[in-house]
């Protein structure tokens, strides 16, 4: 029995003792020098685990009672997690060790909260989810502030843990108050609890578990964190919250949502719709006056998660595929455009100022289109990638009956389109300023242009994302 | 063959069009020119080796959605094959003519190169008018529809720099949208009830269709009514007929030619060939052919009043035109086809011949289109003033009353008066007739005051009046022989004699008792014209007619044998059943009742018969009083009668009522919507908000994120005091 248990659990396992073993070598023998191997090994162990995720497993398995679950949705969530941290580790390695920021410990709690991430997105039960959730984030807290000696990074690291601190509690409240009315802690419990008459105090719990969950997606009005700690903390750390984490805070999400409340979809419906349209508009208008891109890029990430929302609100199954869709599109989009940042230095300092792009195009020509379709596909210009996962998202809120959040959904991208387009606008037709130092990193410059190619090829078939997300809501969704 | 004849134009387009950069200009041109006379050539060919039957050749799939399919696809029959010849001879015609009308064009700089485009167009107008009148079903129909339209719009605005070429053009464009709107609508009609736009189907369905009702607008109406209204009105647009022909005198603003080709000969015929086309849906909407007389003989009457005091030579030639389309809605709508189609025939060889005759004097003249300023040009210019003469001799219908010598125009306009009298409408019969009188005075006037009398005007231009070069005579002088046996050649096939009518047009043979009697010779042969030199035709219709004339003399009246009446009946009744059994009917179809109609044209009175030929003479005889042996008294008339003057001088005010009914409150409606609708309310809105809200919104969520944690956690707790609220509130809670 223990042995099944352990074998549905085994990926987790794996990593997890590969983390530990990791430390302990590299403590005992060459520290900071076998860092950048060590990276490197993580992220094949990453990719590793995502093929044979993505590719041994099969069916819908229980594991420890119900309490942690493997099924398609939840390896199609890992499967994202473990390529986007992988990309994310590949692109951190030449900005890191350039400012000796390339310590043996990040891969390692990188690592750590990828097995937190992982866990999150199988948890079947309220305490496993907040095992998880608090592993993920405590590795992300001390990430944050890798940089001891910045306080920036220091202070991007307090902020996050603190707030991080008062969702947990958040999270932690509507936890118990779910396990008081419902009377346990797995999802098919409260599932069966919330069929009935719903009590009051069931809701509440319901609305401080989403606080909870809203703010490890950075939705407004439990964003305000983003900014700061993707601002003050290294690049390539941003580069990881804006990628992994989300996702897998967005398919727990979905997860809690439809397997523990799936009976009460218009409660927590409109929640999320509100979620949804706060998150957008605010992502869209508060960018504007962004000059700092890794603040716009925080922005532009809580009005992404808002339309990713905008998918879940609409409570169907073609919402979750629309969602996870989304995801997939974004952390590709993401990845890309981190990718092209992490390259923007000036005299050896990275340059995180947006008007340093100023007639790009004139000196770096390919790049400055890689990013072009980028800031494209993000805007959600058609014939590219984002447009149509920008088109999932609505199609799902317009079968959902939320036609009305379709609406805003169009008008906040419109708004959101314009510091997009600022960028190309300062690329193409700025005006001639001192320019950025060239670009060296060949890792940096492929998966620059593997995603923007992405954005571009996508369109053909969506590299039959689509249809494994189809299989994934479907598995969720019941 | 039918392929090589549609696309040969097209391929000379874009030849013309895109490669004369290559090929050089005259190159283009010539290339043009000659593909042209290939596809005239070939045309001639198909028209007398025409087999029986209506043969449909599929080109390719072109539309399939739903239970819409359609094919590029070309429908053979009679009908297209006149319109073949009518097009390509006309078309070909003009090509060569053009080579000398388009030499050199003051309107363009020097060395701008204007004649391969000139050319490019002339050559697309020519495939889309193909293309309109090949088609197989209704949208490639429209598509040729369209096509014309915009070739027209290209060719009226091709003098670009002259702002009232470029004003007319869109005149002609958006008064034919009206039309078109009416057309399309049509089209969605048919396809809304028979489901199919093929019109093979719609032609099987039509009798179903006159039993059905159609909700449109604010009642029900006859479905085949209706259907068949909207195509008319699409045919009225395109061929300028009363209250959408104000386009057509502006389009003289094109160079000469393309009136001869667009605005006289082919496009402008367009509508009457439609109703042609769709002639077995018309003789399911007896209402509309009522309405389609009446329209045709005001415009008909209209036009010509208005012809009468013009001095633009265009114009008048493009008020004749007019005038002559009406005439031609006239027979369609009595029923009588072959006599639309027939007047379409030959009023494009005489026609295109005066049009070209008037470009040929313009072009002696230096450009001065005003009459007033002509006079004596005859010496100058003798090979034009006989084209021009013989164009009018053509138009006013100059022949030997009561038998069937004559010019074109003679025999086909007096086919249309005799079917206009003996569809029992009066008014129709006596405004063509008038007009007919009013046709002689103005086309006689014209001549008048162009080649006789002394040089008006300036005299160094009359000194430097020279003939026109081979390449514009030569196409005079074919045209010329179509104006002058076109009509006799014909007759019979297409109005004269009922059994040949029948067989030439391919439609179910009648046993009628009005041709027994007078076929003195009794062959009732399948058509033979193919064999037979033009000589040949003339003296076998002669003799024909001949017999005709004995039989009108002897008073073979009208009236029918009550029995055979009957019997004849039964036998269309037989006829149609079968046709409705089959859908297979010829290129033309006449209902029982026009088949009456067409009898008792054959068999009108005499005077009926004369009257045209009358009003001729009455015509002939003012003009030549008024402009030959007093040549004073036409200011002196216009001064006497000054309120009538103006308002024909004003054309009726069509224009200035539209203007006041129509542009002026659209331009009023237009520029309210662009300054305030567009300019305050739309720009004003998006410009407040995208540069005065969302800005504002920005540095207030700028202000919120103040960097302090508390700040952060203090919105956090609101956010969830929030949620709590609204799950408390609006929830389903209980």
């Amino acid at each position: 029995m223990m042995s099944t248990d352990l074998s549905i659990l085994l990926p987790e396992v794996m990593l997890a003792f590969y983390a530990m073993v990791s430390l302990i070598v590299v403590v005992y023998t060459g520290k900071d020098d076998s860092a950048r191997p060590l990276t490197v090994l993580t992220a094949i162990v990453f990719a590793g685990l995502a093929f044979w995720i993505g590719y041994a497993g099969s069916g819908s398995e229980l594991a420890f009672y119900g309490s942690f679950i493997s099924d398609p949705f939840s390896r199609f969530a890992k499967v994202g997690i473990l390529l986007s941290a992988a990309a994310v580790l590949l692109i951190s390695m030449e900005y890191m060790s350039r400012r000796g920021l390339l310590r043996f410990e990040y891969p390692v709690l990188i690592s750590l909260s990828v097995v937190g991430m992982m866990v999150m997105v199988s948890a079947g039960d309220l305490m496993v989810l907040y095992m998880g959730l608090e592993l993920q984030s405590l590795a992300a807290y001390v990430i944050a502030s890798i940089r001891r000696d910045s306080v920036r990074s220091t202070e991007a690291g307090l902020k996050y843990f603190v707030l991080g601190a008062l969702s947990s509690g958040l999270l932690l409240y509507g936890a118990s108050l779910t396990y008081g009315f419902s009377g346990t802690t797995l999802f098919a419990g409260i599932f069966e609890a919330a069929a009935g008459d719903v009590s009051i105090g069931l809701l509440f719990g319901l609305a401080f578990l989403l606080a909870g969950f809203a703010f490890k997606i950075s939705a407004a009005p439990f964003h305000m964190w983003t900014p700061d700690v993707y601002e003050g903390a290294p690049t390539p750390v941003t580069a990881f919250f804006a990628t992994a984490p989300k996702l897998a805070a967005m398919a727990l999400l979905a997860r809690v949502m439809h397997d523990a409340f799936g009976t009460i979809v218009g409660d927590w419906q409109q929640i999320i719709a509100f979620l949804a349209v706060f998150s957008m508009f605010l992502g869209a208008i508060a960018a504007i006056g962004q000059r700092n891109i890794k603040r716009l890029m925080a922005y532009s990430s809580i009005s992404h998660m808002g339309f990713a929302l905008m998918g879940l609100a609409s409570g169907t199954l073609f919402g979750v595929q629309a969602m996870l869709i989304y995801m997939a599109i974004y952390l590709t989009m993401n990845v890309g455009a981190f990718a092209f940042i992490l390259s923007m230095e000036k005299d050896g300092r990275p340059v995180t100022d947006i008007e340093s792009l100023h007639m790009y195009s004139k000196r770096e020509p390919l790049r400055a289109l890689a990013m072009l379709v980028l800031l494209f596909s993000l805007a959600g210009v058609p014939p590219l990638v984002g447009f149509f996962g920008k088109l999932y998202v609505l199609q799902a809120a317009v079968q959902g009956g939320l036609s009305w959040l379709a609406i805003l959904g169009v008008i906040a991208s419109v708004i959101s389109a314009f510091y997009y387009l600022r960028i190309v606008y300062y690329m193409y037709f700025g005006t001639e300023r001192d320019s950025l130092d060239p670009p060296s990193s060949p890792v940096l410059w492929s998966v620059l242009m593997v995603c923007a190619l992405a954005m571009v090829f996508g369109v053909i078939n969506l590299f039959g994302v689509d249809a494994l997300a189809a299989q994934a809501a479907a598995a969720l969704v019941n | 063959m039918t392929t090589i004849i549609l696309f040969a134009p097209l391929v000379g387009a874009l030849i013309a069009g895109f490669l004369w950069r290559q090929i050089g200009e005259s190159a283009a041109q010539w290339t043009a020119t000659v593909l042209l006379f290939l596809a005239a050539f070939l045309s001639w060919i198909v028209f007398f080796t025409l087999p029986d039957g209506t043969q449909h050749i599929t080109l390719m799939r072109w539309v399939e959605s739903g239970t819409l399919s359609t094919d590029w696809a070309i429908r053979l029959d009679r009908l297209t094959a006149i319109m073949l010849i009518v097009i390509t001879t006309v078309s070909a015609l003009v090509h060569l003519y053009s080579m000398g009308y388009m030499a050199h064009d003051e309107n363009f700089r020097e060395g701008e190169s204007y004649r391969p485009r000139f050319f490019a167009y002339l050559s697309f107008f020519t495939f889309a008018m193909l293309m309109l009148v090949t088609s197989d079903n209704l949208l490639q129909l429209f598509f040729g529809w369209e096509g014309v339209g915009v070739a027209s719009y290209l060719l009226i605005g091709f003098y670009f720099r002259k702002p009232s070429a470029n004003a007319a053009s869109i005149k002609a464009f958006v008064v034919n949208r009206v039309g078109d709107f009416g057309f399309a609508l049509g089209i969605f009609a048919l396809f809304f009830l028979v489901d199919s736009i093929e019109l093979d189907v719609i032609f099987a369905e039509a009798p179903a269709l006159a039993d059905t009702t159609l909700h449109f607008l604010w009642r029900d109406w006859n479905a085949a009514n209706l259907a068949a209204f909207l195509l008319f009105v699409g045919a009225m647009g395109k061929s300028a007929q009363l209250f959408l022909h104000t386009w057509l005198p502006d389009a003289m603003e094109g160079p000469t030619p393309v009136s001869a080709l667009i605005h006289a000969a082919t496009m402008v015929t367009a509508g009457v060939f439609l109703v042609c086309r769709m002639s077995p849906l018309f003789e399911y909407a007896p209402e509309v052919k009522t309405f389609i007389i009446y329209i045709g003989a005001s415009t008909a009457f209209f036009a010509a009043t208005i012809g009468l005091v013009q001095t633009d030579i265009k114009r008048v030639i493009a008020y004749s035109t007019c005038s002559q389309l009406g005439y031609m809605f006239v027979a369609a709508g009595a029923g009588i086809y072959g006599a639309a189609m027939f007047h379409l025939f030959t009023h494009a060889f005489f026609k295109a011949m005066l049009f070209l005759g008037a470009g040929s004097v313009i072009h002696a003249m230096h450009h001065e289109q005003d009459m007033r300023n002509y006079g004596g040009l005859r010496k100058k210019i003798p090979y034009t003033f006989w084209a021009m003469l013989i164009g009018t001799l053509a138009i006013t219908g100059v022949g030997i009353p009561l038998t069937y010598i004559g010019f074109a125009g003679f025999l086909s306009k007096d086919a249309i008066i005799e079917s206009a009298w003996a569809s029992g409408n009066g008014f129709a019969f006596w405004a063509l007739v008038i007009a007919a009188l009013f046709t002689s005075f103005y086309s006689w006037r014209l001549i008048f005051l162009t080649f006789f009398g002394k040089p008006r005007g300036n005299h160094h231009t009359h000194e430097h009046a020279h003939e026109s070069p081979a390449v514009m005579t030569i196409p005079l002088g074919v045209l010329a022989l179509g104006a002058i046996f076109a009509g006799m050649i014909w007759h019979n096939s297409f109005f004269g004699d009922h059994d040949r009518m029948a067989t030439f047009f391919d439609m179910p043979h009648h046993e009628e008792e009005g041709s027994e009697a007078r076929a003195g010779d009794g062959e009732a042969e399948p058509i033979a014209e193919a064999g037979e030199s033009p000589e040949e035709a003339q003296d076998e219709s002669g003799e024909g007619l001949a017999d005709v004339g004995e039989t009108a003399a002897e008073g073979a009246a009208p009236e029918m044998d009550a029995t055979e009446q009957a019997a004849a009946d039964e036998s269309h009744a037989e006829e149609e059943a079968h046709l409705v059994g089959t859908g297979d009917i010829g290129a033309i179809y006449m209902s029982e009742e026009s088949e009456e109609v067409l009898d008792a044209a054959h068999h009108s009175p005499v005077w009926v018969k004369v009257s045209p030929f009358a009003a001729m003479l009455i015509g002939f005889a003012l003009a030549w009083l008024m402009y030959i042996r007093k040549p004073d008294f036409p200011a002196k008339l216009a001064e006497n009668q000054r309120p009538l003057y103006n308002f024909l001088l004003n054309k009726w005010y069509f224009d200035e009522i539209y203007g006041f009914l129509f542009v002026r409150p659209a331009a009023g409606l237009g520029r309210l919507l662009w300054k305030r609708g567009d300019g305050s309310v739309i720009d004003g809105t998006i410009n407040g908000i995208s540069m005065g809200f969302v800005p504002m919104l920005t540095r207030l969520a700028g202000r919120w994120q103040s960097g302090y944690i508390f700040t952060y956690a203090f919105a956090m707790v609101i956010g969830i005091a929030l949620l709590i609220t609204w799950l408390t509130i609006a929830g389903g809670a209980n």
